[in-house]
């Protein structure tokens, strides 16, 4: 059995983490104005967020490559930029990433502004508290359950994905060779053994954070009403 | 004393609110008026929180909105303090931290006299027992406490309420009432008060304003606006009965003497320093009348009093409006006896009162 290659484990951790930083930076903004618009705008923007929940990966890995390639109108952009090309590198996993994961950090932080309402929001500015000073005093950790779904449902599915990344990244060791796709690759060249351990790590790994999770919701005081 | 000036208008599909009116602050005054009259979207322009409206509306010598100049000052630059009808306490804060949140983020400055003391807070509405607790493990009676501690602790210059006590049953409200009684004398802070339940008004207010259809249709003292029959359709009748000022005088054998005019009423003892003025509330069917004054009777309290007004209404009754030393009384009588006893207008008769319903309020003067 030839030594185990932990560096997509790694990698995997990376994109992750990185994503679902961009995903919460992007995403709260986002979720917070659907939370509260009266824009006649509501509906075409919740569609667009949840697009990638019913889209095939390989479709929306399609136009990413074509978006995010040199000749693509942010892969152009990229290169002018940074001289280095967005498809086929980390950086550009990480676009993809967060596109991908997109409804899964932005719907439970909608739902969770949502569930706050105008009234905590109202109370506190008679209180004094300006708009940014309610957002990090009240409504935030009024809504702290779903900034932890959202942390974590990121996390995970990003740790999941497979066909978009493939699409856009490909499977170069080191750059963009994720653990779903060391994985695939071992059952191709039939190497079960290393597919078992990573296979098994990742199942372990997801039940772990999503137990803890839910222990965590449970211990939450705002449960308790 | 501050004014509060507003010329407002705000229209919001069929409903439409026109309020035009300097309001003197001064103790409890009441905005009443029954569900859908425009209130808590009067009191949300006020704080700021109803954006839509077009005017002015200024405290003291300060513009809070003035649509014309532009100006609208947002909701936590007002120095107002805002106890809303649902509680709205901070789930995610104890009762203390709620507190503290708010006087953290205090309206005080220099230019008001004394900062308001987070332990004259707690202790004037007991709060001592509640700080360490969850908002949402408080009784709804205790978390309005906790609304109004938390509100008056930001040193508001004017306290809203939207009926705070809509939510409580009879019992808890009597609970309630004396607290807020007692906000306006410990902490001078003039509060609007907002409800639809006149008995609310009777009890705490010493000015009211009748708003109906968004529009302001009566101001002033509680009991001239309350006593006007054209306005019953808009304010109910009180249940039939009128408001009497008395000042409290000794108490003994149980009974406290309250003296109205030139008479003395004997009433099951109050806690009350003598000397101070109280308000009674008398229901006309409470209220007998007798032409001659009567002796041997169980019913203690006799006034003078002179018969202002009869209304013969469609029922067997009648009532009767008395004039007891300037004062207004009701009494219901069947129209048998208007006919027999020959009552009229102008006569002198006894007002037999068997039972006076002490309304606690202790009057500022």
């Amino acid at each position: 059995m030839e030594s185990l290659d932990l560096g997509p484990v790694w990698l995997s951790l990376q994109l992750a983490t990185v994503t679902v930083a961009v995903l919460l930076v992007i995403g709260t903004p986002l979720a917070w104005w659907l939370a509260f618009t009266r824009s006649r705008f509501k509906p075409g923007i919740e569609a667009l967020v949840a697009l990638p929940l019913v889209l095939p990966p390989t479709v929306l890995g399609f136009y990413l490559l074509i978006l995010l390639g040199p000749a693509g109108a942010i892969g152009r952009f990229w290169v002018q930029l940074t001289d280095t090309a967005l498809t086929f590198s980390f950086s550009g996993l990480v676009v993809a990433s967060v596109i991908y994961s997109f409804p899964f950090a932005v719907q439970p932080l909608q739902n969770a502004f949502e569930g706050v309402g105008r009234a905590p929001l109202e109370a506190a500015a008679t209180l004094g508290a300006k708009p940014m000073d309610s957002f990090f005093s009240v409504a935030s950790p009024m809504a702290i359950r779903g900034y932890i779904t959202a942390i974590v449902l990121g996390f995970a599915h990003t740790l999941g994905e497979f066909g978009v990344v493939l699409m856009v990244g490909g499977n170069i060791p080191g750059a963009t060779r994720v653990i779903s796709i060391a994985i695939y690759e071992h059952v191709e060249t039939l190497s079960y053994d290393q597919a078992h351990i990573l296979s098994a790590g990742l199942l372990l790994l997801s039940f772990f954070v999503l137990l803890g999770v839910y222990i965590f919701n449970r211990r939450l005081p705002l449960n308790r009403i | 004393m501050a004014a509060l000036t507003v010329n407002l208008s705000l229209s919001l599909g069929d409903f439409s609110l026109k309020v035009s009116e300097t309001l003197k602050l001064d103790g409890v005054t009441a905005l009443f008026g029954p569900s859908g009259s425009g209130k808590t979207t009067f009191l949300n322009i006020l704080a700021g929180l109803e954006k839509r409206s077009v005017g002015t509306v200024s405290l003291g010598g300060e513009t809070w909105q003035d649509t014309k100049r532009r100006i609208f000052v947002p909701p936590y630059s007002r120095r107002l303090g805002y106890v809303f009808q649902d509680d709205r306490l901070f789930p995610h804060l104890s009762v203390e931290a709620n507190l503290l949140f708010s006087q953290k983020r205090s309206h005080y400055s220099a230019r008001t006299t004394q900062p308001i003391k987070e332990e004259d807070v707690i202790k004037s509405l007991e709060l001592t027992s509640l700080l360490q607790r969850s908002p949402k493990s408080l009784s709804r009676g205790e978390q309005q406490r906790v609304a109004m501690g938390r509100a008056l602790l930001n040193n508001p210059e004017v306290l809203l309420m939207d009926e705070p006590l809509s939510a409580l049953d009879m019992g808890r409200k009597r609970e309630i009432i004396p607290y807020i009684e007692r906000l306006a004398n410990d902490f001078c802070i003039p509060i609007l008060y907002v409800t639809h339940n006149v008995e609310e008004v009777a009890r705490l207010a010493d000015t009211m304003a009748l708003l109906a259809n968004g529009r302001i249709a009566a101001i002033g003292d509680i009991t001239e606006v309350l006593e006007r029959t054209d306005l019953w359709p808009l304010t109910g009748r009180l249940e039939a009965g009128a408001i009497l000022q008395a000042t409290v005088g000794d108490t003994k054998n149980g009974m406290t003497s309250l003296s109205i005019a030139d008479e003395i009423l004997r009433i099951p003892a109050i806690e009350v320093i003598p000397g101070t003025r109280v308000r009674l509330r008398v229901q006309a069917k409470e209220v007998a009348l007798a032409i001659q004054r009567p002796d041997n009777l169980s019913i203690r309290n006799t006034l003078t009093a002179h018969v202002l007004k009869i209304d013969l209404d469609e029922t067997v009754f009648a009532e009767l409006l008395l004039d007891v030393g300037g004062q207004h009384l009701r009494s219901r009588v069947t129209r048998e006896a208007v006919e027999e006893l020959m009552l009229h207008e102008g006569q002198q008769v006894f007002a037999l009162i068997k039972s006076v319903a002490f309304e606690g309020r202790l009057l500022i003067n």
